[in-house]
């Protein structure tokens, strides 16, 4: 990462600052070994983890931490299957108990079709949360008027989605993420949709300050090699961006002069 | 006493068991974890001194992958 991107180009969330701007998912890998790998293959500092029950029954099961180490990586609780503010709060309190940190990773999630945001209860539950000292990125829809209140609010980072989550369908409303990141002083970070590298690039060559993703690598084949691909894919679109890209034209334009020719 | 551990119930345990005493009883490790009791949060300071009340109920937590 450090060859690629001059190391000032960090991505400052809240309190945090990292040099990658890939966030991976840790769900729907085959075991948390191949979790692991392709952490490490992709680069990414902070991944996204999920609060549940311990199985009592089961106390040997492998535990995630013993797997990914906290203390390397920066754990981004969320609060996937809260469907209140109150059940967010409960439930990030817990994990900052568990870890002790207040950076996380807010969605209300409503119809399990669509796994839309439920907006009007996430505006609710970053305002408790806020008020309870969290550091809140917050999943939102690709809504510029959301986007704006949740940054007035005081979220750290607005995190819209691409296309629904797990869907792999790709940057679906680019002007809307290119409105997003126009008028945002925070960092904006899509959240979901991603299918396949090219989506990344386009994410972060709509200016985009980073990409979170999960079932794009969890559900490849080679899930390592697509993590790699992802690694890649972040600073080709970051460089693309910060480089800015050449007009487009409605004709061809020699790249050899005509003058001189024998 | 009894108590709910997750949705499971434990019958006949010692009464007056500290935090550290029901980990140890469900050989669940301290620093993976943390706890709800009656929905609040016991800190993971003071697991060696609360006891615990028969009918309490406890949620035990911790992290697993998601997205």
């Amino acid at each position: 990462m450090k060859n690629s991107i001059k190391s000032d180009d960090t991505l400052k969330v809240g309190s945090h600052e990292f040099n990658s701007r890939l966030i991976i998912g840790t769900g729907k890998y085959t075991n948390y070994k191949q979790n692991s790998d392709a952490l490490n293959a992709s680069g990414a500092e902070m991944v996204t983890v999920a609060v549940r029950r311990v199985n009592v029954s089961d106390p040997n099961k492998p535990m995630l931490v013993d797997y990914i180490d906290p203390k390397k990586t920066v754990y981004l609780p969320n609060t996937a299957g809260c469907f209140t503010g109150e059940d967010a709060v409960r439930t990030l309190r817990l994990a900052k108990e568990a870890g002790g940190w207040n950076l996380v990773k807010l969605e209300v999630l409503s119809d399990p079709k669509h796994l839309y945001p439920d907006m009007e209860e996430t505006l609710r539950s970053a305002e408790l949360l806020i008020r309870d000292g969290f550091e809140v990125m917050v999943y939102c829809s690709d809504d510029p008027v959301f986007a704006k209140k949740l940054e007035s609010m005081g979220c750290v980072a607005i995190m819209p989605l691409g296309a629904p989550i797990g869907s792999g369908l790709g940057i679906q409303n680019k002007v809307n993420i290119r409105l997003i990141v126009e008028q945002s002083n925070v960092p904006v970070i899509v959240d979901a949709g991603v299918g396949t590298a090219s989506d990344a690039v386009i994410a972060m060559e709509l200016g985009c300050d980073g990409v979170l993703m999960n079932t794009a690598i969890a559900n490849a084949k080679d899930p390592i090699k697509m993590a790699l691909a992802m690694k890649h894919a972040v600073i080709a679109g970051r460089e693309a961006y910060l480089a800015g890209r050449m007009p487009t034209k409605k004709y061809a334009d020699p790249s050899s002069p005509l003058a001189g020719l024998i | 006493m009894y108590l709910i551990v997750n949705g499971h119930r434990y019958d006949n345990l010692e009464d007056d068991m500290t935090m550290s005493e029901l980990l140890d009883y469900l050989k669940l490790p301290a620093k993976k974890i943390a706890i709800e009791r009656n929905r609040e949060i016991i800190s993971k300071s003071t697991y060696n001194t609360v006891r615990l009340n028969d009918g309490d109920i406890m949620e035990i937590i911790h992290f697993i992958g998601g997205g």
